[in-house]
C-alpha cells in the first residue's frame, strides 16, 4: 500500500445525472480521482457503474453535472475527445479489434501519438518509417511488461479470455494516458489471472504513475489495490472513502446484504 | 529450396515490419515481378508461346491488371474499412468521364455570370491522375451517410451514386462532348512525347500502374490509418474511445479508396477499351469487383489480384474445359454457370475462409513452413 | 383542368405502381424483421417465382388442362420451388451463419441471388414469358370532370388489392399464430428465444418461405406487367430505397415508401423530368432514400436503435 503522490485533483465529477428514459442509472453523483491514486468504484449490479465510466469518457452525455478534468470543465464531449485529453478505458466485454493482431490492436492504441500524415505513411519512407519504428519500439515495451510476447502476431479473437483483457490494457496504456479506466478488469479470471492482472495494475501506477479508476466485483482485491473507494448503489453513491472506512460504512453493509430501502 | 525461415533473424523492428519478413517469398516476388515486368514484355514482343498472337495480353492480363487495381480500391473500403459499396462502377465512371473531359479540354460556359470556365486540354498522365482526385472527391461526398449510417443502409446510399452517375454520364450531353452516339473515344495515350499504341506498351503501362499503387496501398494498410480503418471496422465504438476520429478515418477510406477506382477507371477507359459508352460502368461492374473482393480475401491486398484473376480466368475456363472434354456449353449455359459458381463460392468462403483464397495461401504457407511434420 | 387530371393521372399511376415495389419490400421487411438478414436475394426470388410459375402453366395449359386448374396446379408448383429453395439458404447459408456480422449476412444474400438467378435461368428458361393472369386493359374515371377522364390500369387495381390482402394475412399471422408469436420472439433475441425451446432453424424456414411465397404473389402482378424475364431483378433493387423511407422493421412502412417511392418517381419524371433530360425514374428512388437517411436514418416508420457497450 502506497499514498498517492499528492492529493491534486485529476477528475472531478459534479452533480451527474443520467437517464434512459424513465431509467435513472445515476442520480447527483459526484466524486473526484486524485493524480497518481487508484480509485476504485464499487457497487451491486445495476448500480451505474459502467454508465459512471462511460459518461467520464463521452459515450454517454449526462443529463446534468459538469465533469472537471485536468482543469477544463465540460458538459458534454465526444469519445475521441476524451481520449485526445489522455483518458483510455478498458470494457467488461472485451472490445478489441477482432480481426488484427495482438500487436496491431496495441499499435491502433498509438493513433494519437502519430505526426506523419497519410502521404508520408504511403511513402512508407524516411520519417515516417522512423516513426513507425518509434510506435513499434513503445509498443514492444509494453508488450514485455503485459508478458504477451508470444502471441503477439495472433489475431486476438483467437485468443483465451485472459490474454484478450491483457491485449486490451496494453492497447489502453499505448495511449499514454493521465487516467485509466478499467471496468471490471478481473471478471471471469482464475486466481493466478487475477494475481497477474493486480500486479500490472500496481505496475503502471507506480511506474507511470497513471491514476486509475477501476471497477471490479472482488471485494479482496478491491481492498488491497485502491487507495480510495466510492460505493453506488441504485444510481447514487452512498458511500466514499478508504477501503477501511468503506467497510465499516452501515450504509455498504445493508446495500451488499440486500437491507430494503 | 525449403520453405524455412530459421536462421534468418530480424535484428530490427523495420525488418520485422517488412512486407515479406521471410527471406523465400521476397525471392518469389522478385522473380514474378521479373517475369511480369521483364519476362512477359519480351515473350509478347517476339511473339513467342503463349504469346503468339495478343489474346492473352488484350484478353487476360490488361483486364486483370486494371480490375485488380479497381478491386484493391474496393478492398480498402470493404475489407479494410468495412464499409459496405454497390458503387465501385460508378466511382470507376467518374474517373473514366473526368479524365476524358479533362484531356479533351473543359468548357464551362456561365452566361448568367457573364464568364466562361475554360481548361485547355491536359496531358494524359495528368488527366488519369486527376480523374482519380475527382473521383476521391466525389466518394468522400457519398461517404459522408456514412457517418450517420451503417452498413446495409449504406448499401442504398452507394446504389443511389451507382444509379444516379449511370444515368448522368448518359444522359447528360457535356460529359461526352456531346457525341451524337453518346460513346466516346479516348486520347491519344501520350506520355511526356511517348505514345502508348501497341497491346505490350499497354499492358506495360498498366503494370507500372498497378505495382505502384498495390505498393503504396499496402503501405497505407500497414500503417497507422489502415489500422484506424480496421479498428473501424471490427468495432466502430472502440475505436473512437482510444481516440480514432470516425470522420477522418471513414472519409480517408472513402477517398483512397475512389482515388483508386478512379484511376482504375481511366486505364479502364482510356488503355483497354480506348472507346466506351456508361454500359461499361454498370452495377454489373459493381458486383463483378465485390465479388473479386470476396473471393480473393477480404483485408488483402495480394487478395484483390487473386480474385480478379479468378473473376477473369473461371469463364474461360468453363468455356475450355468442356469443349475439350468434347462437350461444349452454349455461351447461356456459361453464363448461368458462372452465375451459380460465384454465388455458391462467395457463400462457401463467407462460411468457411472470410479471408478468402489469399488466407488459404498463407494457411497453406503455414503448413509448408512445417512441413513434414503437423505442427 | 387538364392540368389537374393529368396530376390525378400520374399521381394514381404512380402510387399503383408503387404498391408493385411495396409487394417485392414485404418479403425483405419479413426477413429482416425475423433474423435481421438485408436479403439482397429477394428481387431474384421473385424472378424464380415468376419462372416457375410461367412455365409450369405454359406447360400444363399446352397439355390441355383447364386454364383454372392449370393456374392452381401452377402456383402449386412455383410455391413448392419456394419451400425448397427457403429450406436450402437455410440450410446452407443462413444457419452456419448465424451470430455473424449483418455485413458477412449481406454479402452473403448477394451470393444467393447469383445463384439464385444462375439456377432458375439454367432451370426454366431465359427469354421473356408472357404472363396473363389478370386483366391488363385501363378504365377511364371521371370522363365527365376531365376531358378524356383518367386512366387507371385494372392490372394496377388488382395489384393493391392483393397487397391489402397479403398484408392483413401477414398481420393476423404475427399476431394470432402460435408461429407468428415465437417469430416475434426469434427477432427479438434469437439466443433467449433458442432457450425456452423455439426451434430457430425451423423458424428461419418459416420467414424465407413467406418470403418466397411474397416473392410468387409480386411475380404474378410484375409477370403480368412486364412478363416474367430477368430485369424484374433490377426494378426489385428499388424495394431497397423503399425500405430506407419505410423504416426496415415496419410492414406498414413498406406500403406507405412503397407509395411515396412511386408516386414519387412518376411526379418528378412528369414535371421535373423534361427539363433536366429525362429518365431521372432511374435514380429519383435511390437519391430520395439518400436524403431519408441524412435526415431521420432509421426510415419514417422503423425503431431507433439504442447503443450500448
Amino acid at each position: 500500500m502506497r499514498a498517492p503522490d499528492t492529493n491534486e485533483i485529476l477528475l472531478q465529477v459534479e452533480g451527474v445525472a443520467l437517464a434512459f428514459g424513465g431509467v435513472k442509472a445515476l442520480r447527483d453523483v459526484s466524486f473526484n480521482v486524485r493524480k497518481g491514486e487508484i480509485r476504485a468504484i464499487i457497487g451491486p449490479n445495476g448500480a451505474g457503474k459502467t454508465s459512471m465510466l462511460n459518461v467520464v469518457n463521452g459515450f454517454y452525455h449526462p443529463n446534468r453535472g459538469v465533469i472537471t478534468f485536468k482543469g477544463r470543465t465540460r458538459a458534454k464531449m465526444q469519445p475521441f475527445e476524451a481520449a485526445r485529453g489522455g483518458i483510455a478505458r478498458t470494457f467488461q466485454n472485451v472490445a478489441l479489434f477482432k480481426g488484427m493482431s495482438a500487436l496491431d490492436n496495441i499499435m491502433a492504441g498509438r493513433t494519437l501519438k502519430v505526426r506523419r500524415g497519410l502521404l508520408w505513411q504511403m511513402l512508407r519512407y524516411g520519417p515516417a518509417l522512423a516513426e513507425e519504428a518509434e510506435h513499434r519500439r513503445k509498443v514492444e515495451e509494453i508488450i514485455d511488461f503485459l508478458e504477451i510476447e508470444t502471441i503477439r502476431k495472433v489475431p486476438v479473437g483467437r485468443l483465451p479470455y485472459g490474454l484478450q483483457k491483457r491485449v486490451e490494457l496494453g492497447r489502453a496504456l499505448a495511449m499514454e494516458p493521465d487516467l485509466l479506466l478499467l471496468d471490471e478488469p478481473m471478471a471471469g479470471m482464475n486466481l493466478e489471472e487475477k494475481e497477474d492482472m493486480s500486479r500490472f495494475i500496481t505496475d503502471v501506477n507506480n511506474h507511470y504513475g497513471t491514476a486509475i479508476a477501476l471497477i471490479e466485483h472482488d471485494m479482496a482485491v478491491v481492498m488491497d489495490l485502491s487507495d480510495r473507494v466510492a460505493v453506488l448503489d441504485h444510481g447514487v453513491k452512498i458511500a466514499d472513502g478508504t477501503p477501511d472506512e468503506v467497510k465499516k460504512s452501515q450504509a455498504v453493509i445493508d446495500a451488499y446484504l440486500g437491507v430494503a430501502h | 529450396m525449403l520453405y524455412r525461415e530459421a536462421g534468418q533473424f530480424k535484428t530490427s523492428y523495420a525488418e520485422d515490419m517488412a512486407i515479406f519478413p521471410i527471406r523465400q517469398d521476397r525471392i518469389a516476388l522478385a522473380v514474378l515481378l521479373a517475369i511480369a515486368f521483364v519476362g512477359v514484355p519480351l515473350l509478347a514482343t517476339f511473339h513467342i508461346w503463349p504469346f503468339r498472337t495478343d489474346y492473352l495480353l488484350w484478353a487476360i492480363l490488361l483486364p486483370f491488371l486494371i480490375l485488380a487495381l479497381a478491386a484493391i480500391g474496393t478492398n480498402i473500403l470493404v475489407g479494410y474499412c468495412g464499409q459496405i459499396s454497390l458503387g465501385s462502377g460508378a466511382f470507376m465512371a467518374i474517373g473514366a468521364y473526368s479524365a476524358y473531359k479533362l484531356a479533351t479540354g473543359v468548357h464551362i460556359p456561365l452566361a448568367w455570370l457573364g464568364f466562361a470556365i475554360s481548361i485547355p486540354p491536359l496531358p494524359v498522365l495528368a488527366s488519369i491522375l486527376l480523374g482519380g482526385f475527382m473521383a476521391a472527391g466525389a466518394g468522400i461526398l457519398f461517404g459522408i451517410p456514412s457517418l450517420r449510417i451503417k452498413g446495409l443502409y449504406l448499401a442504398v446510399a452507394t446504389l443511389a451514386a451507382q444509379f444516379f452517375f449511370d444515368w448522368a454520364f448518359l444522359r447528360i450531353p457535356w460529359f461526352t462532348n456531346y457525341a451524337p452516339s453518346g460513346s466516346v473515344n479516348a486520347p491519344a495515350l501520350d506520355f511526356f512525347g511517348m505514345v502508348v499504341r501497341t497491346p505490350v506498351e499497354r499492358y506495360l503501362l498498366c503494370l507500372l500502374f498497378a505495382t505502384v499503387m498495390a505498393v503504396l496501398a499496402k503501405n497505407l494498410v500497414r500503417g497507422n490509418l489502415g489500422r484506424q480503418w480496421m479498428a473501424i471496422r471490427d468495432m466502430d465504438i472502440a475505436a473512437e474511445l482510444i481516440g480514432i476520429r470516425p470522420l477522418y478515418a471513414k472519409l480517408t477510406a472513402f477517398a483512397v479508396s475512389s482515388f483508386i477506382i478512379g484511376v482504375a477507371g481511366a486505364l479502364w477507359a482510356f488503355v483497354y477499351l480506348g472507346s466506351w459508352e456508361p454500359l461499361a460502368f454498370s452495377i454489373d461492374r459493381s458486383l463483378e469487383l465485390l465479388f473479386m473482393v470476396i473471393i480473393g480475401g477480404l483485408g488483402s491486398i495480394m487478395g484483390s489480384f487473386i480474385g480478379a484473376a479468378f473473376i477473369l480466368i473461371a469463364p474461360i475456363m468453363l468455356n475450355v474445359i468442356p469443349t475439350e472434354l468434347g462437350l461444349p456449353l452454349s455461351t447461356q449455359t456459361i453464363t448461368h454457370l458462372q452465375f451459380i459458381i460465384f454465388g455458391s463460392l462467395i457463400c462457401y468462403l463467407l462460411i468457411k475462409e472470410p479471408h478468402g483464397f489469399a488466407r488459404l495461401i498463407s494457411i497453406g504457407k503455414e503448413k509448408l513452413r512445417l512441413w513434414p511434420f503437423p505442427y | 383542368m387538364i392540368a389537374l387530371g393529368q396530376f390525378l393521372e400520374v399521381l394514381i399511376g404512380g402510387l399503383m405502381s408503387g404498391v408493385l415495389y411495396s409487394l417485392v419490400a414485404l418479403g425483405f421487411v419479413l426477413i429482416f424483421k425475423a433474423s435481421g438478414v438485408f436479403n439482397f436475394a429477394q428481387g431474384a426470388m421473385v424472378l424464380l417465382a415468376g419462372l416457375a410459375l410461367v412455365r409450369a402453366l405454359d406447360l400444363l395449359v399446352a397439355n390441355g388442362l383447364p386454364l383454372w386448374v392449370a393456374v392452381v396446379l401452377a402456383i402449386g408448383f412455383a410455391a413448392v420451388i419456394m419451400a425448397a429453395t427457403a429450406w436450402l439458404i437455410e440450410r446452407f447459408v443462413i444457419g452456419p451463419l448465424v451470430n455473424q456480422d449483418g455485413l458477412t449476412l449481406f454479402m452473403s444474400t448477394i451470393g444467393v441471388t447469383f445463384v439464385i438467378e444462375g439456377a432458375a435461368e439454367m432451370i426454366f428458361g431465359s427469354d421473356v414469358y408472357p404472363l396473363r393472369l389478370f386483366p391488363t386493359d385501363a378504365w377511364f374515371l371521371f370522363e365527365g370532370l376531365f376531358p378524356g377522364g383518367i386512366l387507371v390500369n385494372k392490372l394496377d387495381v388488382w395489384g393493391a388489392l392483393i397487397a391489402g390482402v397479403l398484408v392483413a394475412g401477414l398481420a393476423v399471422f404475427f399476431q394470432r399464430t402460435k408461429t407468428g408469436r415465437a417469430l416475434r420472439a426469434v427477432a427479438d433475441d434469437h439466443l433467449a428465444a433458442h432457450s425456452v425451446g423455439i426451434p430457430i432453424s425451423w423458424i428461419w424456414f418459416v420467414v424465407w418461405l413467406a418470403a418466397g411465397l411474397v416473392a410468387l404473389v409480386a411475380a404474378t402482378v410484375w409477370g403480368t406487367k412486364l412478363g416474367v424475364q430477368f430485369s424484374i431483378t433490377f426494378l426489385a433493387l428499388k424495394a431497397l430505397p423503399v425500405l430506407i423511407i419505410g423504416g426496415l422493421t415496419s410492414i406498414p412502412g413498406a406500403i406507405v415508401g412503397g407509395l411515396i417511392v412511386g408516386a414519387g418517381e412518376k411526379l418528378a419524371e412528369a414535371y421535373l423530368g423534361p427539363s433536366i433530360g429525362g429518365g431521372i425514374e432511374y435514380w429519383f428512388a435511390f437519391v430520395l432514400a439518400l436524403a431519408v437517411l441524412l435526415v431521420r436514418p432509421q426510415g419514417l416508420f422503423g425503431e431507433r436503435i439504442i447503443e450500448r457497450i
